[in-house]
This record gives structure tokens, sequence and C-alpha cells, in this order.
């Protein structure tokens, strides 16, 4: 029988590297996202103040992450900081902070509409009970945002996660790049190899990233209950 | 006399320069009464009992509760508000809560009560105001009517001194404000102290002790009940109550049109 090339797949530690490939993709796109959530939240409380410079300041920084392509945000700080400021980033250094950067500006923008759909008397009624500002926020308005905030949160993830692919252009060696090597060093004995090795990888994201959205879609439903 | 529990004295209240909301109100409530206030809409009224328990800021005036001022407290003031119970025209429960967790809140994080002891007394409120096998519903599965009962229990609960009741029934089907102001009612003959916003003019009628009527910022008319609804003083409030009155529609004049 004519060889597939699927036995590319399972020859050494082929398998192996391309899960440690998933692995450095899942990382940068974790780690980025716990920072986006963090810095996010402050974002979206700062773009709630009502100071002018602050707004506009804010509104500016929420144009350049939407205009600039992460590519090109991830070429400034990796070769960026290294040419003009002398700091010499790891390729998945530079890659998180660019997708924390990324990532804020997003929750931020997030957490400030959620903020805003919640209605003025949920506050009033829990400062009419004697709460202080900071429970009302703790108890009452944070859980709702939460709730609110849940599927486009996830959303952002997935996309973090799918975007992550970029990185093998800073020198990162994830899942996408791995796979790249493989189909390189077998060209004359699997010629055959490029498909199963980006079918694996296919199937390899959409394990990762197809719980999230189904979670967010159960999500939406049973926000559309709770109403 | 009676003890004097709120009194209030030249309040000022204005949102935008030079055009008052409130002109200069004075006002005074002792233990156990219930007043109500009526007027046309954008009277005050609302904004009036808002600065009563200091959601809004006033511009000038003293306000005391039991002969203590707060008008200008930052700190105290939400100590105060526990002693000030409110509750709104929009049914304000929070939706993120079911109805124990929403009425014990307070109780265990502000006045740091123990959480049996609040849960029997919920209990107990809950039954008085018929909602006691809603106690594990959300918001969202109660009727206007039992969530604006529930909102009402939620400030009871915290033992205020006097409670203040903003048009609670206005956002409601007629046949649930009836089962709400049964409970208001209930309240008055518990010896409640209370301030009442509404437009339910026989609600006011057979609640209140004594009625204000508010035009434009002024208090415009004051007294019993009996007197102000059959024979009140002023042309303002007699126009008002007039304007509730729907003549019979002469059908000799129809064909006319």
């Amino acid at each position: 029988m004519q060889d597939m090339g699927i036995d590319v797949l399972f020859k050494g530690t082929n398998f192996l590297r391309l899960c440690q490939g998933l692995w450095v993709t899942l990382r940068i796109a974790l780690l980025s996202m716990a920072f986006s959530l963090v810095l996010g939240f402050l974002m979206g409380m700062v773009m709630n103040v009502r100071n002018r410079f602050v707004k506009a300041f804010c509104r500016f920084y929420l144009e350049i992450v939407r205009i600039m392509p992460q590519l090109v945000l991830l070429f400034l700080v990796y070769f960026g900081a290294a040419k003009h400021l002398g700091i010499d980033f790891s390729g998945e250094y530079a890659a998180v902070i660019v997708f924390t950067f990324w990532g804020t500006a997003e929750m931020g923008d997030l957490v400030r509409s959620a903020l805003v759909s919640i209605p003025k008397h949920q506050y009033e009624s829990g400062y009419a009970i004697g709460l202080k500002k900071r429970q009302v926020y703790l108890y009452i308005i944070i859980p709702q945002i939460v709730r609110r905030m849940l599927p486009s949160t996830i959303n952002l993830l997935t996309r973090m996660i799918k975007t992550t692919s970029l990185v093998v252009l800073i020198g990162v060696v994830e899942v996408v790049k791995v796979g790249k090597q493989i189909i390189d060093s077998s060209r004359y004995t699997a010629p055959a190899a490029a498909l199963w090795v980006y079918g694996l990888i296919f199937i390899m994201y959409f394990v990762i990233c197809f719980p999230f959205s189904r979670l967010s879609t159960l999500i939406e439903k049973r926000y559309a209950e709770y109403k | 006399m009676a003890e004097k529990v709120l009194e209030v004295e030249h309040l000022k209240k204005s949102f935008v320069p030079g055009e008052p909301v409130l002109n200069d109100i004075s006002f005074s409530i002792e233990k156990g009464e219930v007043v109500v206030i009526i007027g046309p809409s954008g009277c005050g009224k609302s904004t009036f009992l808002r600065c009563l328990n200091r959601l809004e800021n006033i511009d000038a005036g003293t306000m005391k509760l039991y002969g203590e001022n707060y008008e200008r407290e930052k700190r105290k003031i939400y100590e105060l508000r526990e002693k000030i119970g409110m509750v709104f025209q929009s049914y304000d429960l929070f939706p993120n809560m079911n109805i124990m967790e929403n009425l014990i809140l307070a109780p265990c994080k502000v006045q740091k009560r123990k959480r049996e002891e609040v849960i029997k007394e919920a209990d107990q409120l809950l039954k008085r105001v018929n909602l006691y096998d809603k106690k594990n519903d959300y918001p969202r599965q109660l009727s206007g009517g039992q969530k604006q009962r529930a909102a009402i229990v939620r400030a009871l609960i915290m033992h205020p001194q006097i409670l203040l009741l903003d048009e609670i029934t206005a956002a409601l089907d007629p046949e649930m404000v009836r089962e709400v102001l049964q409970v208001v009612i209930e309240l008055a003959k518990s010896g409640m102290t209370m301030v009442i916003v509404t437009h339910e003019l026989g609600f006011a009628k057979a609640a209140a002790d004594r009625v204000i009527f508010m035009d434009k910022g002024y208090i415009v008319e004051e007294g019993a009940p009996e007197q102000f609804f059959e024979n009140p003083y002023t042309d303002r409030a007699k126009r008002f109550l007039e304007s509730f009155n729907y003549g019979t529609v002469d059908k000799q004049d129809r064909g006319q049109i």
C-alpha cells in the first residue's frame, strides 16, 4: 500500500513536539489573558471616569489597538525595543506584552460597556440599604457585569489563542512552527506529510477552542433566562 | 407631643443653577406618623425624598434625624442610611441574588448581625407579606407586585426608624397596586413612620395622617387628608385634584365635532 504520510505524525518524537508547540501557544494566550483580565477591569473603571483627558487618552489607546494589526505591534515590540531601547525581549516575552496590550484594551471596553448597562437604581438601592461604595461594587455590580461579559470574554480568549500563530514571525517556536519543521524535515521521506500535520494542528486548535465557545453559548443561554 | 423623627429646615436644591427644584422646604415628621406627598410630575417630590437619605446632595438647609444633623456628614451617611429605609419605583431587587440573599445582604454585611438570626427574621417578614414560598426564587421569577413587596421587606429588615416610599406602585398593574398598598397600610397600622410619594389618591386618603401638596419646588398646602381632599384651601390644589376627575362625555355634543 502506498505510504499516505500519516505515520509521520507518530515518528520519533513528532507528536510530542507538536504537543509542546501547542503548550507554547496556550501559555502565551492564557498568560496574556490573565493579565488582560486584571488590567482590563482597572481600565474599564478608569474609562468611566468623567475626566475629559482620561477619556481622550483611553479612546486614543483603544483606537491604536484596533487600528494596528497585531503583527505590526509584535514587530514594534520585538525589534523596536531591541533596536531603540536596547532591551532584548525573548520572543515569547514580547508576545505576552503585545497580547496583553491588545487584550487590556478590549477587556477595558467590555467592562466599560457592561458598567454602563447596569441601571442607576441598582447602585442607589444598594446605597439606600446602607452599603458602602466598595460593598455595592463587590456584591451587586461586579457579579452582574461578570455575567454579562462572560460570552464576549471567552470570544476574546479564543481569538487570542488563534492569533498566537503570528508569533512564529518573531521566532517563537509554537505549534504551527513545529509543524512546519516536521514537514520540512520529512520532505523527501513523506511528501504528503503537510496535509496530515496541518490536519492535526487544525484538530488541536479545535479541541482547545471548541469547549470555550460551547461554554460561551451555554452561558449566553443561561443569561437569557436569568434576565 | 410625640417625638420628632426627622426635621428638615429651609432645604434648597437645584440641578441647574438658578432653577431650584426644591425651594426652601421645611418639614418634620413625628414618630408613627404617615405623611403622604402628592403633586404634579416634576414638582420635586421625588427629589425631596432622595435628598432625605442623601442620594442627592443639597445646596442649603439642615436635616436632623432624632435631633442629629446629617446634611453635611460624609462618613456617617452610610450609618444613617441604615436608619432611613427607602423603596423606589423601579423594582430594585438585585437580580444576581435570590430573594433571601437580597434580604440578608445588608443586615449581615452592614449591621454584622448573625446570619441565622437574620434569616429567621426574614422568614417571618416574608410570611407577613405572603412571599414565604418565594424565598429561594430569583427576582425575575416574581411579578412586579411581589418584587415590590420583597423590596419593602428588604428595607424593613434593617429596622429603619423611618421609611421613604417613592412612587412604589407607579410601575405596577392596577391589581398589583392593591397587594402592595395593603402591605403599606399594614405597616402604617403597626406604627411605622413613613413618608410616601404617590399618585394613588385613594390610598393617600386611607393611609395618610397628613397630606403635603407640592408644586414647583414649594410646599403649597399641608393638612389633614379629609380637609385636603374635600376642601383644599388653595386654588392650585383644587385644580390638581380636579384633574383626576373625568367629566362624563356629553352625548349631545358628539355629533357636532
